[in-house]
């Protein structure tokens, strides 16, 4: 029988099926974070337990650490220096590798598991955190959890999980220009809702995710969780495997029959099929408080909650374009890639930001990302623009209570979430491609990348 | 783990839809490393008009609901961040089960894992039970509420997690002669899955 590539990794990870109709599933790498990491571990050592495999399991501290220049232990957040100096001291007793504050190879945890080569096709790999879905653009089962998940993992070397079920999403025809990946994932979710894909592993699938390079589709899969999604999965290429080779903790070869039969088969069967234009997308931001609320930059604002209306302070039927902002933020594990600082940096050349601009940070992705991008001299045309450019980590993406935007800012930015109080009380967020900010940056009013294109 | 057989609560509803763990526990109220000191952070963005005012608008706040053990909600329930602490919140709150149309996945998976008990029922019958006395039976599958009663589905591995009061690590050791055999076996078809220790 045909079978889908989540099903093939899933039956080849199938250790045991338990009385009660779920299965033992291993886990080939955890990956943890200073923030809900310190919990897992700590959890662990409280119980008497050990890590089964601790050359399988990695930590990063990337979600509270300081990202202004020659920064240390210290972090913004009150009391946010534990988090990391706890997660050290349970790592080197667990034995774990940690990418710490000040290693080369620290970043944001979905960003670097590629750069490591510690995500691979047909592997599976969880972290306490719901991005981690990011890496299913690999070909991977890759998937968040919690931090008694992690324990669990990391302890038994498996998770008891009911198989979810499967869903593929089909992008046809190809993209037009100045329209990317983020807009590809705020169109499917704002037409099927923010809970359109619960209980389901995506497979991303069509010739518009096949033509997308191997950091755009991770872009793609990111927001999968924003679709309360399981994860999210594409088929490994030519362009999965030229990424990976020569990584740190990669095989040498992948040329085996074993990683080219990861795909679905033909005529596989899906619980559920969604099939989307791609040349119909537009350049997309978000005008309310969930991912849903997400329409094409020069449309006209619907009825939403009016909760929403008033957090966000726009009403129906009025244009997000030409809309002012305060602040404009490019980073995040969605959007801060050596491919998205690109694509900003060539609207922003040459360029400064608007006057009435308050607050304008890149922070990118990874430490790696951040001197490849300073070897071509990308931190410059951020800089002349008018940006900050920062160390790695995740830094506004969310806000921790220490560093944060102007009371009421609008912002727009390249993360995945616009929440009430997401990036700091009040804050009002946008969320749009990395072009999408840099043109609004520029313009002082939300605004269409398009008109800005170089 | 405490056990979740029946439970016999007023619920306390907030029923919009995509309630994120952000605002179940915003991340500048997770202090510490521990699983404690949650409760008062609790929808503190919603709950507190200012410097922990409590709002007395809000549902949470008022007198009828102090000791609610069922909270009612909308659709995709608990989306956004994995953070477990939102559960520990809820929970530690006095939380022991939140009745909505949808939860996000990562979000129902901590709730097991802390005896807290997530029930999908329609929008009109959680209409119809919130704010009102309601008693959850987990064996029986039924939540009632006056002389209404509905039934709700529930996968047999969260059933018997919940109803035991099982520690999931505890019971998955017990399979590790199964375990460590798939992994002698994978070991020889997957090598370069298993990585040296670190020096
Ligand atoms: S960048 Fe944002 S979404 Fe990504 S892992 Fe960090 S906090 Fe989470």
């Amino acid at each position: 029988m045909p079978q889908t590539l989540f099903a093939k990794i899933w039956e080849s990870h199938r250790v045991a099926d338990t009385a009660a109709g779920s299965s033992l599933i291993a886990v080939d790498r955890v990956f943890l974070h200073e923030r809900t990491g310190a919990a897992a571990l700590n959890g662990m050592v409280a119980a008497g337990r050990s890590v089964r495999d601790p050359a399988r399991v990695f930590a990063v501290t990337d979600h509270i650490v300081d990202t202004r220049p020659g920064r240390g232990d210290a972090t913004l957040m009150p009391g946010g220096q534990a988090f990391i100096t706890e997660t050290r001291a349970a790592c080197a007793a667990a034995g774990i590798t940690l990418f710490d504050v000040n290693d080369r190879d620290q970043g944001i945890v979905h960003v670097i598991s590629p750069e490591l080569g510690i995500v691979l096709p047909g592997a599976t790999l969880v972290a306490p955190d719901s991005h981690t879905c990011t890496q299913g653009a690999f070909g991977a089962l890759a998937w968040g959890i919690g931090s008694s998940e992690a324990e669990h993992a990391m302890v038994t070397g498996t998770l008891r999980m009911v198989r979810p079920r499967t869903m593929r999403v089909t992008y046809t025809g190809a993209l037009s220009p100045g329209v990317t990946a983020k807009d590809m994932a705020l169109t499917l979710i704002a037409a099927h809702g923010a809970g359109g894909g619960a209980g389901h592993v995506i497979e991303f699938a069509g010739e518009a995710v096949e033509a997308l390079d191997i950091e755009a589709r991770m872009t793609l899969c990111n927001m999968a969780t924003e679709f309360a999604a399981v994860t999210a999965i594409i088929a490994p290429d030519a362009k999965t495997y030229a990424a990976l080779a020569g990584t740190r903790y990669a095989p040498a070869d992948f040329d085996a029959p074993y990683w080219q039969a990861l795909a679905s088969d033909e005529g596989a069967v899906f619980d559920a099929e969604i099939v989307m234009d791609a040349a119909a997308i537009a350049p997309m931001v978000s005008w309310g408080t969930s991912p849903e609320q997400s329409v094409a930059v020069g449309a006209v604002i619907p009825q939403g909650p009016q909760r929403a209306h008033d957090y966000i302070g726009l009403a129906a039927g009025e244009r997000l374009a030409g809309t002012p902002i305060d602040a404009a933020f490019i980073g995040s594990c969605t959007n801060a890639r050596l491919s998205d600082l690109r694509r900003a940096a060539a609207i922003l050349k040459g360029r400064r930001i608007a006057p009435g601009i308050r607050s304008a940070l890149v922070v990118p992705g990874s430490s790696a990302v951040r001197r490849a991008a300073e070897a071509e001299g990308l931190d410059r045309v951020f800089t002349d623009a008018g940006f900050e450019w920062r160390e790695s980590g995740c830094s506004l993406c969310f806000y921790a209570g220490g560093e944060g935007f102007a009371p009421g800012s609008r912002t727009i930015s390249s993360t995945n979430r616009n929440f009430e109080g997401r990036q700091g009380p009040g804050i009002r967020t946008h969320i749009a491609s990395p072009e999408t900010v840099a043109a609004s940056a520029i313009a002082g009013v939300i605004a269409d990348p398009r008109d800005y294109t170089p | 783990m405490t056990p979740f057989t029946t439970l016999t609560s007023i619920v306390v509803p907030l029923l919009r839809d995509n309630i994120d763990t952000d605002t179940i526990i915003p991340s500048r109220e997770m202090r510490s490393t521990g699983r404690t000191g949650l409760a008062d952070g609790l929808f503190a963005p919603w709950r507190y008009v200012e410097a922990r005012v409590p709002d007395p608008a809000f549902t949470l706040n008022q007198p009828a609901f102090a000791r609610a053990a069922i909270l009612a909600s909308g659709a995709n329930f608990g989306c956004g961040s994995s953070r477990e602490h939102a559960v520990w919140a809820l929970s530690e709150w006095g939380i022991r089960a939140v009745i909505a149309t949808s939860f996000a996945p990562i979000f129902a998976g901590n709730c097991v894992r802390n005896g807290v008990l997530a029930v999908v029922l329609e929008r009109d019958a959680i209409a119809a039970l919130a704010g009102h006395e309601t008693r959850i039976d987990l064996a029986a599958q039924t939540v009632s509420a006056g002389a209404a009663s509905w039934a709700f589905a529930i996968d047999p591995e969260s059933k018997s997690m919940l109803l035991e009061g099982l520690d999931a690590i505890d019971l998955t050791l017990k399979s590790r002669a199964a375990i460590d055999a798939w992994t002698a076996q994978d070991r020889t078809l997957r090598p370069w899955v298993y990585l040296e220790r670190a020096a």
